[in-house]
Order: C-alpha cells, then structure tokens, then sequence
C-alpha cells in the first residue's frame, strides 16, 4: 500500500472571485514509502499548493489525499495528528523562528506532540547534531545565527517532529553552493538513516538528480509525470520545452548523441557519465587504466 | 482564511466607477456618509438605498464581494439592533418580559440603524473596490493640498498611507504563511481557554514583527538609492485629469442630497 496518495485533487484559489485560480488540477499520484521524491516545476506550477495539500494546511476543492489509506479529511479532529505524521518545512522557513534559543524552537513541534522532557532533549539533540549545529548553538538566540543556520534549526524543528514523511520546499533557495551542498548532503543523510519518505521541491535539476530515486513534475496546475529519476529524464526534450532545466551533463549527452555518439543510456549525473566514457575508450583501447 | 477579507480591497475594472476622477469619488462618498445620517425617515433610506444600488450596479463588481464585506460586522450589526430594540423606548408597547420592553420606536430606529450601516459598509467599500490605492491616496494628498499652508505634513501623511496601504496585502499574505508553518509544527491557533489563545499568538507575531521590521528597514534603504527626499518639487508620472463625467456624477449625488433634504423638510 502506498503512504501517500491523491485522487483527483483539485485546488483553486479564492473561489468565486475576479482572483480566481486554480493551482492544482486533477492529480492523481501514489508515493511509495521510504522515497526520496523530487519535486519539479516552473514557478507557479503548483507545487507549493500540491504539497501543502499532503499534511492538511490546505484543504482541496475536489477530490481527496490519502495518507496510509485513510482520507485526511475524513475527521477533520485528526488533523493536528496528520501535521505530525507529515511535516512540512516551508520555504524560507527560518522567518518562522520565534523562540529565545534554538533549543526552545527546535523543540516547540515536539513539545506540540505532547511528548515527555527526555524524549524532546534526545530529539533536539539528534537532530541539532544531524544537521551540524553545535551543541553550544543551541543556548544561543536563533536571531543571531548565519543564514545558512537559521535554515537548519528551522529544518530541524520539523525533523524533530520524526515525521514519516518530511516534505521540504525549496529548502536551499538563497543560499550559496556550498550552504546548499550541506543541506542537501544532511537531508539524504536523514533519509537514508530513518528510511522515511522525503520529498524535496526545488528547480535545481541539477540537485534533484543527485538526490532523488522519482521525480514529480508540475507543469501549469498539472501533474506532467510522476517516474523514477532514469524515465523523468528521458523524457529531457519535452522537461526543456516546457522551460525547465534539464542537468547540464543531460545536455551534453544529448548533443553528443546528435551528432552521432550514442551512449544508449539515460545520463543525469556526472559521475556516471564519467564511467560511461570512460568504458566507451576502453572498449575502443584509447585508454587502459583510469 | 484571511484571504478572504475584502475591505480596502481594489478590484481592477473598466466600469464607469472604476474610470470617475478619484478626489471626486472621496467627495462623492463623504456626501454619502452625510446623506444615510440626515436621512432619517423610511423615504430617505430609500433614496439612500437606489443611489447605494446604482452605484453597485455601475460599478459592475459581483455581489455577494459586499455580502462578503458586509459578514465580519454581522455580529455587531446585531448587537446594535438588539441594544437599539431594548433600550430605546418611544411609542406604543408590543411586548413586555421581566424589565425588558420593546417598542414600536425601538423597532423602527433598530431597523433604521441596520439599513443605515449595511447601506454605509456596501457604499464606502465601494470606493475602495474601484479605485486603486495609489489613486486614493494621490486624490487624497491633493485634496488636503490647502492645509500645507499650515505646515500640515501632507505629502509625508500621504506617503505613509500609500505605503501602509501597499503592504497591507503583503502583510496578510506573510499572516497567512507564518500561520500555515507554525501550523505545520502542531501549534494550535483557535482553541483553547483565553489565555491560551493569546500564548498560542506568540508564534505568529514574533516572526510578523520581526519581518515587519526587516521589510521597513528595506525599503527605507530602497528609497534611500532613489534618493527620495520628501514632496518638495516632486512631480507625478500620472495626472489626476477631472472631466465632463466626473461633475455629472457630482451634480446627480447632489441631486439625491437635495431629494433627501426635501422629504426631510416634507415631513
Ligand atoms: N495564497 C494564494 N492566493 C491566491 N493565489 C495563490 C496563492 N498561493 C499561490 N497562488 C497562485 O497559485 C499558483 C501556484 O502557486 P504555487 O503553488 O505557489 O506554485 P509554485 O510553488 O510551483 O511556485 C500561482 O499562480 C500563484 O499565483
Ligand atoms: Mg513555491
């Protein structure tokens, strides 16, 4: 059974006014458990309202979202109890930080959760280490922390919740390359120590590539497809025409296979179009040892 | 949802309302507000009342946007009926409970008062659905333009209602989203005992401040590149051009006044 499921979820913003709009068409999506998704599309695809959709925060117009096979709007008391089960870091999520040090507002969700004082210390702890902040940071005011910072204790306050699955949006605009590697790295890291289901929305192709097992792609309020990394990416042509990025090493593929080198293989990271050229020289014996 | 408040909000459009000058359209209004306040007998609230839905019916905006604007002050609407009903004591009893009697003149003033401040909501909300806020508060500088005379800080006072206006949207959209994220996290934002509630407002307003602060620091840099410096020999990219509509449209809310002074001298 898969956690996460939508039928036909439709959204349209401010019914019944000039304002009217509909940000999510009709999408019908299973996500399997334990998946790393990414999540891709055009700015003003949808995807933030899709995904706000899985834990609650909004409620759709038409049709319905299934978390473990159970519709979430079924009783509508139990839906403090869904935010649990999946949390939601927003975008920019470090200007919700409110408390006086980074340990109170790491444990403001766990403490939501009705959990004892231990199981909080042992759950802000974790997740403070998880995500590289230092044990003495968490004293310290969130206001006074780096950017990059503030990101991660607003990360971890929703990590600490151990969600099952941990939706996260954009979780490295705005910050430098490195800032963005880190996090990232941390969030793969999390995925692969609890085994729970991550999505992750960015336009990055480049990081969505790296990271993801299947991405989803929004396109103008609807779903495009919904495949592993390897399909999403042979379908390259139309992802570019729709005005999205395909990675960089995509498109050198692509080029070479225009002008009549074919690889026969779907390529999106560098590291695997390394061991494909490498073996291409080798079969030709240009090259013997790498 | 916040979304969903609709005072102060512009509908872009192209009706007549939307086109009039808009320092005739504050002079139209405030005759307005004068007109529902001396109308104070049934025919007066019926003129008030066709000048209140011609307007609404030129100015082409749907509806149930005033039932909207008309709903948060429900429970006040009722409120004052209900004080006007018991209170108000003038003509012939028709029920009598314990200390409470209502009648016949408390019915009418109640009624009167509900017309009165439905017709007041719906009209005044009116001028602020078609026109713009940078056109108020443009009309609004010029009209108050005789008192810099009296070193009166117009263009100042003009600014920060333009820009107060302008981040009002922004300031509920940010609301909105702080509420959603903490949300997320399980804080709980409508129930509980009162002092609850108010704790529970702690998340929500601390980052509001916070980036309330940033977004002004930011924007007095922006101003500051621009090298803006108050009013003095500032000139406007758009003019405020009055025209032939803009007095008929004066001339016929001076003819309702008149219709309604006249029926008030009638009777
Ligand atoms: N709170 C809102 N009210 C009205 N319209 C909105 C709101 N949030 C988003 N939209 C509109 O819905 C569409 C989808 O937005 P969003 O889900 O934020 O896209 P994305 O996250 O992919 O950039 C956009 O056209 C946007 O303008
Ligand atoms: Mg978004």
């Amino acid at each position: 059974m898969s956690i996460l499921k939508t039928e036909n979820l439709t959204y349209t913003y401010s019914q019944g006014t000039p304002f009217e709009k509909t940000a999510v068409k009709n999408v019908n999506l299973e996500i399997e458990e334990g998946e790393l998704v990414g999540v891709m599309g055009h700015t003003g695809s949808g995807k933030s309202t899709l995904i706000q959709h899985f834990n609650g925060l909004l409620k759709p117009t038409s049709g319905r979202i299934l978390l473990e096979g159970k519709d979430i709007w079924e009783n509508k008391t139990e839906i403090r109890n869904v935010r649990f089960k999946v949390g939601l870091v927003f975008q920019y999520p470090e200007y919700q930080l409110f408390e006086e040090t980074v340990f109170k507002d790491i444990a403001f969700g766990p403490k939501n959760m009705g959990l004892d004082k231990d199981e909080i210390e042992r759950r802000v702890r974790e997740t403070a280490e998880n995500l590289g902040l230092p044990q003495e940071c968490l004293e310290r005011s969130p206001f006074e922390l780096s950017g990059g910072q503030k990101r991660r204790v607003a990360i971890a306050g929703v990590m600490a919740m151990e969600p099952k699955i941990l939706i996260l949006d954009e979780p490295t605009a705005g910050l430098d390359p490195h800032g963005r590697d880190v996090i990232l790295g941390q969030i793969k890291q999390y995925h692969k120590k609890t085994g729970n289901t991550v999505l992750i929305v960015s336009h990055s192709m480049e990081d969505i590539a790296k990271y993801a097992d299947k991405i989803l792609v929004m396109n103008k309020s609807e779903l495009f497809c919904y495949d592993t990394t390897v399909n999403v990416f042979s379908r390259s042509k139309e992802i570019e025409a729709m005005g999205l990025d395909v990675p960089q090493i995509t498109r050198v593929f692509n080029a070479l296979e225009q002008r009549g080198l074919n690889f026969g293989k779907q390529v999106y990271t560098v590291e695997y179009a390394k061991e494909l050229i490498m073996k291409k020289l080798r079969e030709r014996g240009k090259v013997t040892r790498c | 949802m916040l979304k969903d408040i609709t005072i102060g909000q512009f509908f872009p459009g192209e009706s007549l309302l939307h086109r009039l000058d808009p320092r005739f359209k504050i002079i139209i209004t405030c005759i307005f507000v004068v007109m529902l306040f001396i109308g104070d007998s049934v025919w007066g609230l019926v003129i008030g009342s066709v000048f209140t839905f011609g307007a609404i019916a030129l100015s082409k905006i749907p509806n149930r946007l005033f039932v909207k604007s008309i709903k948060p002050i429900f429970p006040f609407l009722i409120f004052t009926a209900v004080l006007n009903l018991v209170f108000i004591s003038d003509g012939d009893v028709l029920f009598k409970w314990r200390f409470i009697k209502v009648t016949e003149g408390g019915i009418e003033t109640s009624v009167y008062m509900l017309v009165r401040i439905v017709l007041l909501i719906a009209g005044s909300s009116l001028l602020t659905y078609t026109t713009s806020p940078i056109a108020l508060t443009d009309a609004l500088e010029q009209l108050m333009s005789p008192l810099k005379k009296l070193k009166f800080p117009v263009h100042e006072l003009s600014m920060m209602m333009t820009i107060a206006l302008r981040f009002i949207p922004t300031l509920i959209e940010e609301t909105d989203k702080i509420m959603s994220a903490q949300k997320a996290r399980g804080a709980e934002i409508d129930s509980g005992s009162l002092r609850a509630r108010v704790k529970n407002l702690i998340p929500i307003l601390i980052p509001l401040f916070v980036s309330s602060f940033r977004r002004a620091e930011e924007l007095a840099t922006a101003m500051e590149c621009r090298c803006y410096n108050g009013g003095d020999g500032r000139t406007r990219l758009r003019q405020l051009k009055s025209g032939g509509r803009d007095f008929a449209a004066l001339a016929v809310t001076c003819a309702f006044m008149g219709a309604i002074i006249a029926v008030n001298l009638m009777l």
